[in-house]
């Protein structure tokens, strides 16, 4: 086999590679660049911009953790807006509750659903239930229109550079609120806290959020093929709280099996190392 | 025709460097190499042209080579007769068609929504300014254009004054009749001087007012650095055939420095070639990108974003529709508190926000996601700090009483003496919120209390007053003994 790596730098003088077999697919869309490799350690992966976005081997636990920890706390959730998510994952795990009735998905480039239905149908799969609406548009544009109409609001974004930028901000934040009803709940992607520039737009994410939501708590999961492999999410809710309102038998009896989340490590994931805790205290 | 996709003085000094010359002349920087930290924070191409005037690239206060070139070229592109570099801001541009068109006890015919700079250059030249009242908006408490009425009563009135000064569009996009005003005025004699500091497309753009070169004015300053893209500080100034542009040229070398930035011309030169190639393209994006933001403010409800309906055959004879001016009143909001929330709550800059508006300057230079956020910013804004409507100041304009001259106010024996007390005595100095610039006060006006009360709502509310002597101005300079 050729010596062919991907490569990322994951901070100035930090790269991260993963010897791969081939590249399926390249294009530069409207948006951004596409990628798709196969590799023997993490099978096959999509790249945008030249940025990790999921490899078939770990991608469980970005998808598990974005999806059920919020469905543990509402298990009651009807209507989800999902922003991002081209590749169908999340999508894939609200399809698993029978209880949600309708799930929209705002991705603003329609050259990644493609992609993703083309070369990775294990989250792509996703989009085949039938409720799930798909919606190509800019996700901003999408929720400003959007009053008190969804229980859960997913913000599954790239990095706040390039098109993910506006899903970063606070015009954002409070559109989402507007958009959710009474006793809602939104997840964000919430970047990483440990080389600087992540740790920056995770600072910034936090301040922001905190000045739309009452209730705004960090968790993490432990994602190998991301900076530093230690990453976070935001929930921010109208109300609930993600460990006291933790509805754990009800989420039990949907008996879903799910390889990284379970109930314990649910209240485990929002107890931060202290680095963390005070770089997000600072605007708290 | 002209060659538009030359650029005379970019070529000048893409050959000066290719020559390779040895600089022993200024700047002392030697081409960034002096100021190693200057040069990493600039970048090294930038430094590399910062030149001085030379043989083989001409001389700004005597053109007759590559700047004469570059300059008939923008003069063309511009359907001026002649166009001259300006690296003073517009405000040189502004201040060389007064000095060069009205002399001391001159009469010159304006509105009184001018920038400062142009009563400035009355306190240079020593014209007497007499003010058409622009009308104005009683909703949206904005300065109109001149009507014709008014116009036509002025020069009747003042049948020896020696021009007219016009905005032409202003801040906020309003135009006025401008060729049926440069038709009469000229009827009267009078030099007609538009200020087109916001209307550098209007040369360009399809389906936009006249320019000032179109409508047949004598003289117009054109701000590059606004819709033209060029460095902020380089200006043009236009002339039409009317015009002996030699005098002007002495006129402008009075006050202008002899060490021009050609920095500075050459991003007028590059700017104008872009302008002349690309400009209908490029306004039509920025029209459909405010025509765009337009309808989604408006569909937030309480903002109005303004634009041709408010067109009344006279006093806002056409709207440039490439502004994007919004209202905030119905918000209870003042203009200048919605700007402040956009810059400290959701990092964006605006233009201005005077009492009643708000300015977003948009340029082909923006992205879509961006127009999306300033909407959606403003959604939020809306939701969050909506509040009661009731005691919002819904006038801008107050008409003054001009008591002496600007120039005998400035140079006047005065004293100083606190705000509240100025009442009924003549101010001799500026007075502005800033942006946009306009004055409250001019050297030579009677003060009022319906103006201290203005200037005080304006503090409150948090606009930055700009001109006293006295910086957080609550003290004014007033003329002594009178």
């Amino acid at each position: 086999m050729d010596d062919l790596w991907y490569s990322e730098h994951h901070a100035p003088g930090v790269r991260f590679s993963i010897q791969t077999s081939r590249q399926l697919h390249y294009e530069q869309s409207q948006y951004q660049h596409i990628s798709v490799f196969d590799s023997s350690e993490f099978g096959r992966f999509l790249t945008l911009d030249g940025v990790m976005m999921l490899t078939e081997r770990d991608e469980f636990i970005y998808h598990d953790m974005i999806t059920h920890v919020p469905m543990a706390v509402r298990p009651d959730t009807e209507t989800v807006l999902v922003i991002g998510a081209g590749d169908g994952g999340v999508a894939r795990e609200l399809s698993r509750y029978p209880t949600i009735k309708h799930i929209d998905i705002v991705e603003i480039d329609e050259r990644v659903v493609s992609v993703c239905k083309q070369y990775l149908p294990n989250t792509a799969c996703g989009f085949d239930d039938a409720r799930v609406h798909l919606h190509f548009e800019d996700g901003l544009k999408f929720i400003r229109r959007v009053e008190n109409q969804y229980d859960l609001i997913i913000v599954d974004s790239t990095d706040p550079f390039g098109p993910g930028e506006v899903l970063f901000t606070k015009e954002f934040y409070g559109n989402c609120y507007k958009a959710l009803t009474e006793n809602g709940i939104m997840i964000n992607q919430h970047e990483s806290p440990f080389y600087a520039q992540d740790a920056k737009a995770m600072k910034n994410a936090h301040r922001c959020i905190l000045g739309i939501f009452p209730v705004s708590k960090v968790y993490q999961a432990h994602i190998p093929t991301y900076p530093s492999g230690h990453w976070l999410f935001g929930f921010a809710s109208k109300g609930l709280h993600p460990i006291r309102d933790l509805k754990v038998e009800a989420w039990k009896s949907f008996g879903l099996h799910t390889k990284y989340y379970n109930t314990n490590l649910h209240r485990g994931a929002f107890y931060l190392p202290t680095y963390v805790e005070e770089a997000l205290s600072e605007y708290e | 025709m002209m060659d538009q996709t030359r650029a005379p003085l970019q070529e000048a000094l893409l050959q000066m460097k290719q020559d390779r010359l040895v600089p022993f002349d200024v700047p002392g920087h030697k081409r960034g190499k002096g100021n190693a930290d200057l040069t990493a924070f600039l970048g090294e191409q930038c430094l590399s042209v910062d030149v001085n005037s030379m043989k083989p690239l001409d001389n700004l206060c005597h053109p007759v080579s590559v700047i004469k070139e570059a300059e008939q070229l923008a003069a063309e592109a511009f359907g001026a007769a002649h166009a001259f570099f300006m690296v003073g801001g517009t405000t040189s541009s502004v201040q060389a068609m007064l000095l060069s068109s009205v002399k001391s006890g001159d009469e010159i015919i304006l509105p009184r929504n001018v920038h400062q700079s142009v009563i400035n250059a009355l306190v240079l030249c020593g014209a007497i300014p007499v003010y058409i009242n622009p009308q104005t908006h009683k909703r949206l408490g904005i300065s109109l254009g001149m009507s014709m009425e008014d116009v036509r009563r002025t020069l009747a009135a003042h049948p020896g004054a020696k021009a007219i000064f016009i905005n032409n569009p202003t801040y906020y996009g309003i135009c006025s009749d401008l060729r049926q005003i440069t038709k009469i005025a000229h009827e009267y004699g009078l030099r007609v001087l538009v200020d087109e500091a916001h209307g550098t497309h209007f040369s360009f753009g399809r389906n936009m007012p006249p320019s000032a070169m179109a409508a047949g004015a004598d003289m117009a300053a054109v701000s590059m650095h606004k819709s033209g893209g060029s460095l902020t500080q380089s200006s043009l100034l236009l002339c039409s055939k009317a015009v002996n542009a030699d005098y002007v040229r002495q006129v402008i070398n009075l006050t202008q420095t002899t060490s021009g930035s050609y920095l500075l011309l050459s991003s007028l030169d590059i700017s104008r070639r872009n302008l002349a190639l690309h400009g209908p393209d490029i306004f039509e994006k920025v029209q459909r990108y405010a025509n765009y933001a337009r309808q989604e403010i408006n569909s937030l409800g309480d903002y109005y974003a303004y634009g041709k309906e408010l067109i009344n055959g006279d006093s806002i004879f056409d709207f440039d529709t490439t502004k994007l001016s919004v209202n905030t009143l119905s918000l209870g909001l003042a203009g200048i508190e919605v700007y402040d929330l956009l810059r400290d709550e959701y990092d964006i800059q605006i233009e201005f926000g005077d009492l009643g508006n708000v300015l977003a300057y948009l340029s082909v230079g923006d992205k879509s996601k961006h127009i999306e956020r300033l909407i959606s910013a403003l959604g939020e804004i809306r939701r969050r700090y909506k509040r009661d409507n009731h005691g919002m100041l819904d006038h801008e304009y107050i008409s003054p009483e001009v008591a002496t001259s600007p120039q005998q106010a400035f140079y006047a024996e005065k004293e100083s003496i606190p705000l509240e007390r100025c009442i009924g005595r003549v101010c001799s100095e500026f007075v502005m919120c800033y942006p946009p610039g306009i004055p409250i006060l001019a050297p030579g006006e009677r003060v009022t209390r319906e103006i201290i009360d203005y200037i005080q709502y304006a503090q409150q509310k948090g606009c930055f007053l700009t001109g006293p002597e006295c910086m957080d101005a609550s003290r004014l300079n007033v003329l002594k003994g009178v």
